[in-house]
């Protein structure tokens, strides 16, 4: 499978995560998240951009559980619980997001 | 005759029965695991010490870098490069892999 | 679901066999269940924890910075063997500082590694209700 952004075929694996990390860009968020029927908003960015740069410094996505306590504890307790986060992303955070920020699926997704 | 190692000589005999069977003058090249030799100050820096005196000691830099132990590497061993390991394995007529 | 202790232990290097990052994404998964984990590292197993690893040129992942990330699991009990360290040449300096942050203090950082002898470890596998070895 691949995802066409600006003329440029982004590879990606049968439940289509990027197949390569590198090649993601904010355009390439916009059409994952249009294939999730997601509209991506401000808040939506906020958790996109912590998600790549915690993959950036531990090489992992994180488990949900994970993702809630450190995105309350970064962005503040009103946004770290798992009601707001599948607000915004209805099929799990961890996973939909995860697609959205042209990660591997998380390890430990469940 | 060029001898190479790639287990951990913490956890397999291979470096330890290489240095028994390898006669003066053959090269001696650490591969993967087998890189931990190289470390300075540890338990088995005297063998390699002594191996020294009678082979010449090569490590990949390659998987020397992985491992985190770049500067740990003991005196009077030579680091190379995916080329030398090339050129080592041209210049010995044989080799012998201790797995 | 009743809450075990469960001690994985871990004695191999990394890279040269998949033991190593197999351990790291079962303790990974296993967090999701809540269970009291506690990591042992001895043998060659300490290499796992060394600092600066860079596999640029021998084409793995580089999987050392994820144990980084291991307080964030709250996997804060990580036993390192002494004799292991002084065999191959290393002290505590020489492996990643791990930490975790305690919640009841503020999110105070706090340290993960606890090094440890041979009759502590025995300690440990008689004291976890089951043992993973790696």
């Amino acid at each position: 499978m691949a995802l066409n952004i600006n003329g440029k075929e982004l590879e990606t694996d049968e439940e289509g995560y990027l197949l390569n990390l590198n090649e993601w860009t904010r355009d390439a968020a916009v059409e994952l998240a249009k294939s999730e029927s997601v509209e991506m908003t401000e808040s939506h960015w906020e958790v996109i951009d912590f998600l790549r740069e915690y993959y950036d410094e531990y090489q992992i996505a994180p488990a949900v559980r994970v993702l809630t306590k450190a995105i309350g504890k970064k962005l503040g307790k009103e946004k770290g619980n798992s009601k707001y986060l599948y607000e915004l992303f209805p099929y799990g955070p961890a996973k939909q997001a995860c697609k959205i920020a042209g990660l591997p699926k998380p390890t430990g997704c469940i | 005759m060029l001898h190479i190692i790639n287990k951990s000589p913490f956890e397999k005999n291979s470096l330890m029965s290489c240095f028994a069977c390898a006669k003066e003058g053959s090269a001696i090249l650490l591969i993967e695991d087998g890189v931990y030799g190289v470390i300075a100050n540890s338990s088995i820096a005297a063998d390699i010490k002594a191996a020294m005196a009678k082979n010449s000691i090569y490590a990949l830099s390659a998987d020397v870098n992985a491992r985190g132990i770049a500067d740990k590497v003991m005196d009077g061993i030579t680091l190379i490069d995916y080329n030398g390991f090339v050129d080592l394995t041209c210049d010995h007529e044989k080799l012998q892999s201790w797995l | 679901m009743s809450i075990k202790k469960l001690l994985y232990v871990n004695r191999k290097a990394p890279y040269g066999t998949v033991y190593a990052l197999e351990s790291l994404e079962v303790v990974l998964i296993g967090a999701a269940f809540e269970q009291d984990v506690t990591l042992l590292f001895m043998d060659d197993g300490v290499f796992q924890l060394a600092k600066g690893q860079n596999t640029t040129a021998i084409d793995n992942k580089n999987f050392s910075p994820t144990y980084m990330a291991l307080g964030d699991y709250e996997v804060n009990k990580i036993y390192v063997d002494q004799q292991s360290l002084d065999e191959r040449g290393l002290s505590l300096d020489d492996l990643q500082h791990l930490v975790w942050e305690d919640e009841d203090e503020d999110y105070a950082e706090k340290d993960s590694i606890i090094i440890v002898d041979r009759a502590q470890i025995a300690d440990l596998m008689e004291e976890n209700d089951v043992v993973l070895s790696f």
